[in-house]
């Protein structure tokens, strides 16, 4: 008959009653962490969905004092600047992506490059809206709607090159030494099979980024600056969904804060909502790099 | 025999370089195929601005701050007066509000991140953790203006109807507690950066996590270990400078934080002791004062704030991406 001795077996009630804590502590930082997000979805859809209509999407904001009235023309600008950012994020990152990946792929200067877009997304969002500034704003003469879809493609380029590394870096080595082996050149193997074979991750990379810069508003504040009015020109400034949410809470305008909740619960929504599909259809492991 | 064969080897490797050279003089003359240049060179010159991205900002935030930087030189930094009408500025209330608020969010925002990263990974089975995952990253995705209009409305008053009376009333003897309550505060602005921030460190900390190797944790239950001693002796230890990493990686998200901030810190640029003060930052000072600047020693002024804001986030950045490549190296750069 085996005995334990009593202080051993005290000893071994304690350990396993700091590990019982310890991880209890873990799990409670996890669900604190949580309610907060509760919280604000939840105030974001209680406050905001009364604000809601057709005349949200169509009209123009009215003056303070005259009910109604809508977000429009700042719906269009999002869609506008973002999808004009995206063009050009994809462009320099998807390109930088591939050079990592594939021409760069052993040379020092890779490292040198993942390492400054790695640098490039901790940049303060304001900073390059005053390098935005400084480049585009003051050399055009004014704000513009380019010089908001520049500031915030400088910020999503970096998002967009290391998502596309790391896609074109889950492409089998095989897959690409049979292309080579079959006397493809190895621009066309690059492209035309490992690009190709990775071109859903890709595409969810950049998709992941758009959201995530979709919600930026400090890199717009004095490049697409706002403007009251519809207006598609690339060479004036231009409304902003974020922004015009930005100007309304800080207003003193209880008509105004009605409206800043609705644009936050459109603006949100889109953003959770691509956030929420291309997660569910690439499944886990893709995460937005930090 | 001997002989030839040493003047052979004499020779050799001159004849080699010769024969290297005559290759590639005659791939040279055959022509690199088109598509092998112009993909290669479009893909080099994409990465080449990426690359020259992050000196550009740098630089031109230099040149665009310089009549500030000769006006005031040093001073600038220790400077308490922030006077636009008589142009006067100094910029150590906007640093000070900065450090404070951030300090304030990471006291918070570590220990909860690493909690998060601790259940995430050591913890939760792989669907539960999956789904706790994907709402954390939520957390992350809700757009920054948001949490601000949040602040506003609802974290601000709730901090001053039942947070700061309740701190006043049991810690009240510090001087951080000490003083009105107004609703825009340094508080406010902690406890949204806080919120901010832990989704962050949750995710670096899992990365680095994830980087220990799994017979660590094996050998450790295999000794006998319970669940706490397996994550104090085996993942821990392991990943402590990537911890450290990802803390300092949060400390620079929230250095730079603009709108949220802006919306709940009140902007006064005052230094106070106490956390109930409405103070500021150097992101938001930028963020509301930019487009009301009038004279170019204003303009010049604001722009030198926003290098020194950069100097500082570029030096976290560097630091803290060290101490993580270390040990996520193999899993996510090559």
């Amino acid at each position: 008959m085996k005995t334990v001795e009593p202080h051993v077996d005290a000893r071994r009630m304690w350990r396993k009653f700091k590990s019982g804590a310890m991880m209890t502590a873990a799990v409670l930082a996890t669900l604190l962490t949580l309610v907060p997000l509760f919280l604000v979805l939840g105030y974001l859809v209680k406050q905001g969905v009364n604000g809601i209509n057709w005349a949200f999407f169509t009209r123009l904001p009215r003056p303070v004092g005259e009910p109604g009235g809508g977000m429009g023309n700042a719906v269009l600008g999002t869609l506008e600047v973002v999808g004009l950012a995206s063009v050009l994020a994809v462009i320099v990152g998807v390109g930088t992506g591939i050079y990592l990946s594939e021409p760069g792929r052993n040379r020092s200067v890779a490292n040198g490059v993942r390492f400054a877009a790695d640098v490039l997304m901790g940049v303060p969002s304001i900073v390059v809206g005053i390098f935005v500034y400084a480049v585009v704003v003051r050399p055009m003469g004014g704000f513009s709607a380019l010089a908001g879809a520049i500031a915030l493609a400088v910020m999503m380029t970096p998002l967009v090159a290391r998502t596309t590394e790391q896609a074109l870096s889950m492409v089998p080595a095989e897959l690409r030494e049979s292309a080579l082996a079959l006397g493809i050149p190895r621009w066309r193997t690059s492209l035309s099979v490992v690009a190709r074979t990775a071109a859903r991750g890709i595409t969810t990379g950049v998709l992941l980024a758009l959201a995530r810069i979709a919600g930026e508003t400090a890199p717009l504040l004095f490049t697409a600056f706002g403007n009251q009015y519809w207006s598609t020109s690339l060479r004036r400034p231009i409304a902003a969904l974020t922004v015009q949410v930005y100007t309304y809470a800080i207003s003193p305008f209880e008509d105004w804060h009605r409206q800043a909740w609705a644009g936050a619960l459109v603006l949100t929504a889109m953003v959770l909502v691509v956030e929420g599909v291309v997660r569910s259809i690439s499944g886990r492991g893709l995460r937005t790099p930090r | 025999m001997l002989s030839p064969n040493f003047g052979s080897y004499a020779v050799a490797p001159s004849a080699t370089a010769q024969a290297r050279t005559k290759r590639r003089w005659q791939r040279l003359k055959m022509g690199v195929p088109a598509g092998e240049l112009v993909f290669d060179g479009f893909t080099a010159a994409t990465a080449l601005i990426t690359l020259s991205l992050v000196v550009a900002i740098v630089v031109v935030l230099a040149i665009s701050a310089w009549p500030a930087l000769v006006r005031f030189r040093a001073g600038f930094l220790v400077g308490t007066e922030w006077d636009p009408v008589n142009e006067q500025f100094g910029a150590l209330p906007f640093i000070y509000g900065t450090a404070v608020s951030s300090l304030l969010a990471l006291l918070v925002a570590a220990p909860f991140g690493i909690g998060v990263a601790l259940c995430l990974s050591e913890l939760a089975p792989d669907w539960l953790s999956n789904i706790l995952g994907f709402l954390v990253e939520l957390l992350a995705a809700i757009p920054s203006v948001v949490y601000g209009l949040w602040g506003i409305f609802v974290l601000g008053p709730f901090l001053r109807d039942a947070v700061e009376p309740a701190l006043a009333r049991y810690l009240g003897f510090l001087p951080l507690f000490q003083g009105p309550r107004v609703g825009v505060s340094m508080l406010s602005a902690g406890a949204i950066l806080a919120v901010m921030v832990v989704p962050f460190i949750s995710a670096v900390c899992r990365d680095v996590f994830a980087a220990v190797p799994d017979n660590l944790r094996e050998a450790a239950f295999a000794l006998g270990a319970t669940r706490w001693e397996m994550v104090r002796l085996a993942v821990l230890p392991y990943s402590l400078s990537g911890i450290v990493g990802a803390i300092i990686l949060g400390l620079g998200r929230a250095l730079g934080e603009t709108i949220a901030v802006a919306m709940v810190i009140g902007n006064r640029s005052v230094i106070s002791a106490s956390l109930f003060m409405p103070s500021t930052t150097l992101a938001s000072a930028i963020a509301n004062e930019f487009t009301e600047a009038t004279s170019d020693i204003y303009v010049a002024a604001l722009i030198e704030l926003g290098l020194v804001l950069i100097l500082v986030s570029l030096l976290i950045n560097v630091t803290a991406r060290l101490m993580i490549y270390k040990l996520t190296a193999q899993r996510f750069t090559r």
